[in-house]
């Protein structure tokens, strides 16, 4: 299998810095790079729809950290849009970004992406095994004149 | 009017030492860790990220922590911060269909497709004190039930199906909806605006001006349709690349609460609709949000208002941020020294001008 690009941005994006580092840091790839743009904690503004299916309203704000780095050997260049506000995270997320369109893609993805994918996909699953064990059957009492 | 004043630097500087001393308390027992606030008071947070209109569960348990656990002024606190942030842009309209659902609950319709989940609730609790609580008891981990696939039509959609409840339709002037963080708020405002202050707005508040229209302050008793409380993506389109990434994932609750409708001169009988959404696990506030949300729409739906304070959307959306009404109410307490002397002598010359006539 192979992911596109907004996938694996996606899954970066949403990582905890612990994870998303940890597991960079366990490849041991250290490669040189320099800043295109220096990590900047911003925002950006979250949007709904009234009803889920309206208008669009300003939902109110998430804090976000961006970077962009090149690197050294090859010249490519990569973007770390993540959550929070860590400036690691960011940096790590921008060169795992790079490192996927290199020759080390294989080794990104399978170490990180996907561990990252398999995080997620674990703590979603444990909200819906959690919240299975709460369903509930309502049932409206029979009452005594509606017996045959 | 205000008049500034000078000096009292050095009991200011003490006052905000012995502040911190205070907020520490007692050193004989351990301090209270950011991570602690963050995993065990969570519905504090939900407060304080909703209200202080920014999405960031650790800067919350650390405003928390500040404000010696002073919510309001937590949320001060991350009004202030988040002034000082760029923003990078707009997220794509969140799909809440789309929910990693902890809770989903109707209480219109008993058999929904994806079935009731109760989720981590207060509700059919005895409101006992847990004195176990008190003796450091060990809590047993929730075991998580059987893998489970979740994808969960909104209820209201069933009654759309039959026709006789309102739909939500995009509008072609939705770009036009002003941002109340970017320009002041104008009365009147449209359905989008009014969402984005009263999702902001104080808890309290809200809850306040929705038991009044419960109450008949503006006749208003609905149906919770469907609540809902999980996780959820959010897709911002990325500049350097054009296209979208999930960039974030946040805990959001959502409450479309079904009104009785008799009809209007210009609209048929059928059920209506108001809206809930708010960060973080914050059902009380999306349920009364969707019922003030509701009470303002008299207007569009051509009913008579009652002239209740929760279909008056100057009322509302002007006294609904805890931040402004805090910073107002407040600032009395501040040195008004000119102010009040200037009084001070008006008073005191009409009771000469008073007294001397009585004497004539």
């Amino acid at each position: 299998m192979s992911l596109v690009r907004s996938k694996w941005l996606s899954y970066l994006a949403k990582s905890s810095e612990s994870d998303l580092v940890g597991l960079y840091e366990s490849t041991g790839l250290d490669p040189s790079y320099t800043y295109l743009r220096k990590p900047e904690i911003g925002t950006i503004m979250a949007t709904a729809r009234i009803g889920n299916t309206g208008q669009k309203f300003n939902a109110g704000e998430i804090s976000v950290t961006r970077c962009s780095i090149q690197l050294e050997d090859g010249k490519l260049v990569g973007h770390g849009y993540v959550q929070g506000r860590s400036k690691k995270k960011s940096t790590v997320a921008a060169l795992c970004d790079a490192l996927m369109q290199s020759d080390k893609r294989t080794l990104i993805e399978s170490k990180i992406v996907i561990k990252l994918k398999e995080i997620e996909k674990k703590r979603h699953d444990l909200i819906k095994r959690k919240a299975e064990k709460t369903k509930v059957d309502f049932f409206t009492l029979v009452r005594g004149e509606d017996e045959k | 009017m205000y008049v500034a004043v000078k000096g009292g630097e050095r009991a200011i500087d003490n006052a905000h030492r012995w502040l911190e001393d205070e907020r520490r308390g007692d050193r004989k027992v351990t301090d209270l860790s950011v991570d602690q606030i963050k995993t065990q008071l969570s519905l504090s947070i939900a407060k304080v990220m909703a209200e202080g209109s920014l999405f960031d569960p650790e800067l919350a348990s650390l405003a928390i922590k500040q404000a010696r656990g002073d919510l309001i002024e937590a949320i001060f606190l991350i009004r202030a911060y988040r002034t000082t942030l760029p923003r990078f842009g707009f997220g794509q309209p969140i799909n809440t269909d789309k929910m990693i659902a902890k809770r989903r609950i109707s209480a219109t319709f008993k058999d929904i497709p994806g079935g009731q989940l109760l989720g981590p609730t207060f509700d059919y609790t005895h409101r006992l004190l847990d004195f176990k609580l008190l003796a450091d008891g060990s809590i047993d981990e929730f075991e998580p039930g059987k893998d489970t696939e979740q994808m969960f039509q909104h209820v209201t959609q069933f009654l759309n199906n039959e026709g006789i409840i309102e739909t939500e339709e995009t509008s072609s002037s939705e770009a036009e909806s002003p941002d109340l963080t970017r320009q002041p708020l104008e009365i009147p405002a449209n359905r989008a605006l009014r969402l984005q202050a009263l999702t902001r707005s104080d808890e309290g508040f809200l809850l306040g001006m929705a038991y009044s229209t419960q109450r008949g302050f503006g006749r208003n008793h609905p149906f919770v349709g469907e609540l809902r409380i999980g996780l959820i993506s959010v897709e911002f389109e990325i500049p350097e690349i054009g296209f979208n990434i999930e960039i974030a994932e946040i805990e959001i609750s959502e409450c479309e609460t079904v009104n009785q409708f008799l009809g209007s001169k210009t609209h048929p009988p059928k059920f209506t609709r108001g809206y809930g959404f708010v960060f973080g696990q914050s059902e009380r506030k999306a349920i009364s949000m969707a019922l003030v949300d509701r009470a303002l729409r008299w207007k569009e739906l051509g009913e008579v208002s009652d002239g209740a304070p929760a279909q008056d959307e100057e009322f509302v959306l002007y006294h609904g941020d805890n931040i402004q009404a805090t910073g107002f109410v407040e600032h009395i307490k501040l040195p008004h020294y000119v102010d009040f002397q200037a009084e001070l002598e008006l008073i005191r010359k009409i009771r000469k001008t008073a007294f001397e006539a009585k004497k004539g």
